[in-house]
């Protein structure tokens, strides 16, 4: 079983430190949310943990099944098993979804090594199959001229297919209408187990009635300030994020 | 003579690559490497009247020829660089300095068993017999000067349609030849187009007859392999009423340390019904500089269609034209071009509209990688006495790094209200968040960078027959690996 440990993580994007301190366990099986107002480092997290160039890491530790992969490329981390859906992902024309998936998977084999074709199809077909997507999606070029709800199935099936050991969804639910939303729900849902490591990151708590986190926490300035299973989503809810600023301020005091 | 012996400029590694990779010769890296020769035929360095006299004697030529090339040579020495509009560049090319005519002789091989142990070697390696066996109708394997193999599949050949060099073709089929020979591409067209009829040497004549469709493609291979060296083949295809043939050419160059000059004209011409496709990978080492002339006439209901792809080269200065002479013919251009560092690739496309109810078609797509610069130039022109003419016209560029660079020079004069164009371009740059997209998915930085652009010409590539869009993408990958970082 994999896991993710994020130790006292501090991030800047130039000389502003946007993430401050931020420890956090995702173990194989683990659903966590993390919460939180605009502008608190939720992306932030994410894509400083996938590699992003603008992203610095000032201090602290990411341990992937306990080696670290701050020293490492952003696609030697997606090779070890880090993957990150996208708030907004990047479209790349005249490249099919097939062949970015098989140049994908072609990636992590030794050098030399050439990838199956038929197999490759076989096994794609039966994801598509898994998360009811219709066959011809593949063909056309990866989130060219994409709808939110499809460039979202692109992320999921790209996730299906790299079975990656960590994902980290970023903001997945937004723009997302109820259909689309479940389209992604199911699919997590589908690959929820024992191999996955999931961490949601969401400003709002519908997306967690589809996909059931088995902890939630809640972001401010930088930080986790508090953490909780599902039942403090529905707290955050009802109260909003004014209650948590609140209590803050109070310990603060 | 004495025994050749080998000169490789690579070193060992590279060579093995380019051994394991010889299939169609556009990886530039499996083009570099030389053999050391001694010609039996030399004109010697530098231009003047006895070099054309030297060229013309070996070739045995018809006095008509040899006065062609005489007064080429005075139009040449009188015609100015075209630097008022075309890069400085061309003003580091010293004509005193070439060597204008190499061979072994002017009688090409029919079989690659009887061509020279070195040339043939070098084709081998170029991987050229393998692909005439695989799916080619004939090849010609031009060496420097002269072709060194020419051979077209005897079914071919049955049909009535010739394929020669064109020494022999003005040989043996002087009535055909001169009736086009300089009809599409007159000597004073261009300063280069009067330098290459001047001293021209080597390229293909063909002749499809009447209703005859050759079914797979005819070759011709191109090959420097001397320093100094100028080469100047001259070529031209003429299809007969509603005949059909396809074209390939391909060439290679060692990478010397002083430049090479690459000069050619083509000609075409496809007569009532006819259609001929022109398809080129240009893969010139990056000292050579290539100023190629192609244009084609197109009669009623006739189609050309030039397919045109420039990897290689220091400048290549080149943009193939249609004169669409009759009623309902069409010209299209397909061209992609990849400038890398040091690298101008200036090209693009003439659409001469000369009758009514004529259409062309152009698609440029070029890529500047590092501080490659690429260069579109257009002319469509469709006069105001026409009707029911169309051109569409898209160029779109890709850069690569902040400091690539890219040029669009469109001119489009449509006179007149029966008549209609379209002109889109577009410039875009591989983002770095497109980058980091890909690389989130575990592609390095230059698979990513290469598979953003295979993508940006995919829709072109497609067009090229499989062996060499497989060559393409192959090729663009090996361009793109020192492109970052």
């Amino acid at each position: 079983m994999s896991q993710l440990e994020i130790k006292n993580l501090h991030v800047s994007i130039g000389d502003k430190e946007i993430v401050k301190g931020l420890s956090l366990t995702i173990k194989g099986g683990e659903v966590h949310a993390i919460m939180g107002p605009n502008g608190t480092g939720k992306s932030t997290l994410s894509k400083a943990i996938a590699g992003h160039p603008d992203y610095t890491i000032t201090s602290g530790e990411v341990l992937l099944d306990g080696v670290s992969i701050l020293e490492k490329e952003a696609d030697e981390r997606a090779r070890a098993g880090i993957f990150l859906a996208f708030q907004y992902p990047s479209e790349i024309p005249g490249v099919s979804i097939a062949n970015f998936l098989r140049a994908a998977l072609q990636a992590r084999l030794a050098d030399g090594e050439e990838i199956d074709a038929s197999g490759y199809y076989k096994r794609l077909y039966a994801k598509m199959d898994l998360l009811k997507i219709d066959r011809k999606f593949t063909s056309r070029a990866v989130n060219d001229g994409f709808s939110g709800g499809e460039k979202k199935r692109c992320e999921i099936l790209q996730m299906a297919m790299l079975e990656p050991k960590v994902a980290l969804m970023d903001e997945t639910d937004s723009g997302l209408d109820i259909d689309a939303l479940r389209i992604v729900a199911d699919g997590v849902n589908t690959m929820r187990g024992p191999n996955l490591g999931v961490l949601l990151i969401t400003h709002y708590q519908r997306l967690l009635d589809y996909i059931v986190p088995d902890y939630v926490h809640v972001m401010y300035d930088g930080r986790i300030v508090k953490s909780g299973d599902k039942n403090l989503a529905h707290e955050l809810e009802a109260k909003g994020y004014d209650w948590i600023k609140k209590e803050l301020a109070t310990a603060q005091a | 003579m004495k025994p050749p012996t080998e000169t490789d400029i690579l070193p060992d590694s590279a060579e093995a690559a380019a051994m394991e990779n010889p299939a169609v010769g556009i990886d530039q890296s499996a083009g570099n490497f030389s053999y050391n020769m001694e010609y039996a035929f030399d004109a010697g360095t530098g231009l003047s009247e006895d070099t054309i006299r030297y060229i013309s004697s070996v070739k045995k030529e018809a006095p008509w020829i040899l006065e062609f090339r005489l007064k080429a040579l005075k139009k040449f020495f009188s015609m100015p660089m075209p630097t008022h509009w075309a890069t400085k560049d061309l003003e580091n090319i010293d004509f005193q300095k070439i060597r204008y005519y190499l061979s072994q002789g002017q009688k090409p091989k029919r079989t690659w068993d009887e061509v020279p142990d070195d040339i043939k070697k070098t084709f081998e390696r170029l991987g050229i017999p393998e692909q005439e066996r695989k799916f080619l109708a004939g090849v010609e394997a031009q060496f420097d000067s002269e072709a060194a193999y020419s051979n077209i599949k005897e079914i071919v050949s049955k049909q009535g349609v010739i394929f020669v060099n064109s020494t022999e073709g003005l040989r043996e089929h002087p009535e055909l030849f001169k009736k086009f020979f300089g009809k599409v591409i007159p000597t004073g067209d261009n300063k280069f187009s009067a330098l290459n009829s001047a001293v021209f040497s080597g390229g293909s004549f063909i002749y499809v007859p009447p209703g005859v469709k050759v079914a797979q493609p005819l070759q011709a291979y191109v090959r420097i392999n001397a320093e100094n060296f100028g080469q100047f083949e001259r070529t031209l295809i003429i299809a007969d009423e509603g005949s059909e043939v396809v074209y390939m050419e391909g060439c290679t160059a060692p990478k010397f340390s002083t430049s090479t000059l690459h000069s050619a004209v083509v000609e075409l011409v496809a007569l009532k019904g006819a259609k001929i496709q022109y398809i080129t990978v240009q893969n010139w080492a990056n000292n050579v500089f290539n100023l190629v002339t192609k244009r084609g006439i197109a009669h009623e209901d006739a189609e050309i269609k030039w397919i045109d792809c420039n990897i290689g080269s220091r400048l290549t200065m080149k943009y193939p034209g249609v004169v669409l002479k009759g009623e309902r013919a069409r010209g299209e251009v397909i061209s992609i071009a990849l400038a890398n560092d040091g690298q101008h690739q200036d090209t693009g496309a003439k659409m001469i509209h000369a009758a009514n109810n004529t259409t062309s078609n152009i698609v440029a797509k070029s890529i500047s990688v590092g501080q490659g610069r690429s260069t579109y130039r257009g002319v469509v022109h469709i006069p105001k006495h026409l009707k029911g003419c169309k051109n569409n016209t898209e160029c779109d560029a890709l850069l690569i790094n902040t400091n690539s660079r890219t040029d669009t020079y469109p001119a489009i004069s449509v006179r007149g209200d029966k008549n209609s164009t379209q002109h889109e371009a577009s410039v875009s740059k591989v983002s770095e968040d497109m980058i980091f997209y890909m690389q989130q998915r575990g592609l390095t930085e230059g698979q990513a960078m290469s598979l953003a652009v295979n993508g940006f010409i995919n829709d072109l590539a497609r067009q090229f027959p499989m062996e060499y869009s497989v060559e393409l993408k192959r090729l663009i990958d090996l361009e793109m690996e020192g492109s970052v970082g």
